[in-house]
């Protein structure tokens, strides 16, 4: 971070909030740590290095702990170790990393353990176009590992916005128990903008829950009114049992088939109750769009432009970025386009993977267009108009 | 005085335990708890790390802190929880399958990383949770449900492994000799850095089974027929050596861990 950080400066004796040229992925650094992150293990990869980077510098100044692990397997369970001995943990990577971590994650939705992990996205499949931009790992982040499980994602567009959703993306692995997702990508992550951050106090940090039981009486997995299990660090004054294998409340071993469905749907329900709170938007344009662009991370940009010069051309467009990717924002997209006749979906891949959720939300009457791009180049603003006029999408 | 027993690590109403008959993951959790008690580990301050499989499955039966993980990175979890808070008694217990073979990669770095972690490495020579499969460790030429014709691969050396890649403490044991490994894995509890405690076990239910060990007792006989004080296997020829293996410390050093390391460069990070 550059040398002002948040203190306010003075010139000529007026006081003023200083603001600095920042990477994203060095404001996704910053977010974690202003979140309280104080550990961090990493494997290098490009393009997420910087945040590596960043934390092995920063972290013996702050007491927290900063280890090169031998791989991204090993990164993530260091992670989620770590966390479970009381730290806010993360980890930062690309595609191929974060295939690699997928086991491991799985053990965290599991074991229910808050950590957050970077995934700014490049270019597939395998090496790819090493190490372009891509959104190609929308569907890897919400169904990466094997068997039932749920996780949250969120999705930056901004230099601003990788400190803020960092932030978020902290407070809903520890208010929920679960592996968050910071699905930025190699556009967003490489970008530097001119931000003011967030001064201390000024974004709410939550902190797990604590059990405030006696000790005997602790159930890591009994979860409270709010569907949350509190949880203890080792080493404090509760005895805390965690496994991958299904378990009971007290975290051993349980087989047990109606144990077994309960835990299931716990998993999930515990996100979906609160999935209010955890869907962040942004809208920007017209309220009652005829055309409603869904976009999210470096798209969002160009859909913005398109946006303005669609407007100014007489086409009524509103452009819904989907800060949260999961749980999917399904009601607020359906919102935004109660008016609409057509919806484009600009993402860098080839399926579609938005698009296709978008389209289970609205019926044949509405016109859904795929704007995609997967030869590693930016979704430019004429993509996304190309497609509105009927031109078709960017293709390649 | 009375001697340990360990029950105050046991959960309640567990025994008798799971593994077969004849194996040694009973014998070597007995020794470990012991050697809790002696130590007088707390359980709020002890955190059991274990991976998949036979010995995995141990976690089952502790009433100290557990993380039962994934197969082969037990690792690379307890050096997450052991580089946050380095207060802690943080123990690994992992089969043959585990440490050396998918794992092998987070065992030689957790040696080179030197991380104040005990590791107790079960070795029967072959993967029993799921049949009897060949390991990292299956010896050249045995037999295993997939090695049905022989095992044309060479097996690790669990202990010259942990050496050669940084381990403080390397020790190997058998459960035929129960009372010297209780002593052995207190040592590698109290060792500062990497230690590694070799148990190379029984497993008659599947490596006996395949390789003409019919009965407990046989294997057992088989592994104790092998099993040579270091301090005598140091003066075996070359050829004498390729039918035994040593028993006892066989590494016993103080490099700095990887905690200890850590502190210091904390200590030129915040003065600069």
């Amino acid at each position: 971070m550059g040398k002002l950080g948040n203190e306010r400066g003075a010139v000529a004796g007026r006081n003023f909030i200083p603001s600095q040229l920042l990477q994203g992925n060095l404001a996704i650094a910053e977010g974690a740590i202003y979140a309280g992150a104080r550990f961090y293990a990493g494997y290098p990869i490009t393009p997420s290095s910087e945040i590596a980077d960043e934390f092995a510098a920063r972290m013996p100044k702050s007491g927290g702990v900063f280890i090169q692990m031998e791989d991204e397997i090993g990164s993530i369970a260091a992670v989620v170790g770590a966390s479970l001995a009381g730290a806010k943990a993360l980890t930062a990577t690309s595609g191929p990393g974060f295939s690699l971590m997928q086991e491991n994650l799985g053990l965290a939705v599991m074991g229910e353990v808050p950590c957050v992990v970077v995934d700014v996205q490049r270019s597939g499949p395998s090496t790819g176009l090493a190490t372009k931009p891509a959104q190609a790992d929308i569907m890897q982040v919400r169904w990466g590992r094997h068997g039932d499980q749920s996780v949250i994602a969120v999705c930056p567009a901004t230099v601003h916005e990788c400190f803020t959703l960092t932030v978020q993306a902290f407070n809903f692995a520890e208010r929920f128990r679960v592996p968050v997702i910071v699905a930025a990508d190699e556009i967003v992550g490489h970008m530097r903008e001119n931000v003011v951050l967030p001064a201390a106090g000024e974004i709410e940090v939550l902190d797990r829950r604590s059990p405030s039981c006696a000790p005997a009486e602790y159930l890591p997995f009994k979860p409270g009114g709010d569907g949350v299990a509190p949880l203890a660090a080792y080493g404090s004054d509760y005895v805390t049992h965690v496994t991958s294998s299904m378990h009971g409340l007290d975290g051993y071993s349980n087989n047990d088939p109606a144990n077994a469905a309960w835990r299931v749907r716990q998993l999930h329900e515990k996100i979906e109750r609160h999935r209010d709170e955890i869907v962040l938007t942004g809208f920007y344009g017209e309220e009652d769009a005829e055309v409603l662009i869904v976009t999210l991370g470096a798209p969002t940009r160009a859909a913005r432009a398109a946006a303005l010069e669609a407007g100014a051309a007489g086409v009524k467009v509103g452009v819904l970025q989907l800060q949260t990717v999961w749980p999917f924002p399904d009601k607020e997209i359906a919102a935004a386009g109660r008016n609409a006749r057509m919806v484009v979906v600009p993402e860098m891949n080839y399926g579609g993977q938005v698009a296709g959720e978008v389209r289970k939300i609205f019926g044949p009457s509405v016109d859904i267009r795929n704007v995609n791009k997967y030869n590693g180049t930016i979704i430019t603003p004429q993509d996304i108009i190309d497609a509105v006029a009927g031109v078709g999408g960017a293709k390649g | 005085m009375s001697h340990a027993t360990g029950r105050q690590y046991l959960k309640p109403g567990v025994l008798p335990h799971m593994w077969c008959p004849g194996c040694g993951i009973g014998t070597m959790l007995g020794a470990m708890l012991r050697a809790f008690e002696e130590l007088q580990y707390s359980r709020t301050e002890t955190v059991v790390v274990t991976g998949i499989g036979c010995t995995g499955k141990l976690d089952d039966y502790l009433l100290t802190n557990a993380l039962h993980t994934t197969h082969g990175r037990a690792l690379a979890y307890a050096t997450g929880v052991k580089a946050f808070k380095p207060s802690l008694n943080v123990v690994v217990v992992m089969g043959d399958g585990d440490s050396v073979t998918i794992g092998g990669n987070h065992f030689i770095h957790a040696a080179r990383r030197n991380i104040d972690v005990t590791a107790i490495v079960l070795n029967n020579y072959n993967f029993g949770m799921t049949g009897g499969q060949a390991s990292g460790t299956t010896p050249v030429g045995s037999f295993t449900s997939t090695t049905a014709w022989g095992n044309p691969e060479r097996q690790f050396d669990v202990c010259a492994l942990a050496d050669t890649a940084g381990a403080n403490y390397v020790a190997r044991t058998t459960p035929h000799h129960a009372w010297e490994m209780q002593g052995i894995i207190k040592r590698a509890l109290v060792k500062k850095g990497f230690s590694v405690v070799e148990v190379v076990s029984p497993c008659p239910a599947h490596f006996g089974r395949y390789n003409d060990m019919k009965e407990t007792p046989d294997m057992l006989r088989w592994l104790r027929g092998q099993a040579v004080p270091v301090e005598t296997y140091r003066t075996l020829s070359v050829a004498e050596r390729q039918t035994c293996f040593p028993i006892g410390c066989l590494v016993d050093r103080s490099e700095p861990d990887f905690n200890a390391r850590y502190e210091s460069l904390r200590t030129r990070a915040t003065s600069n």
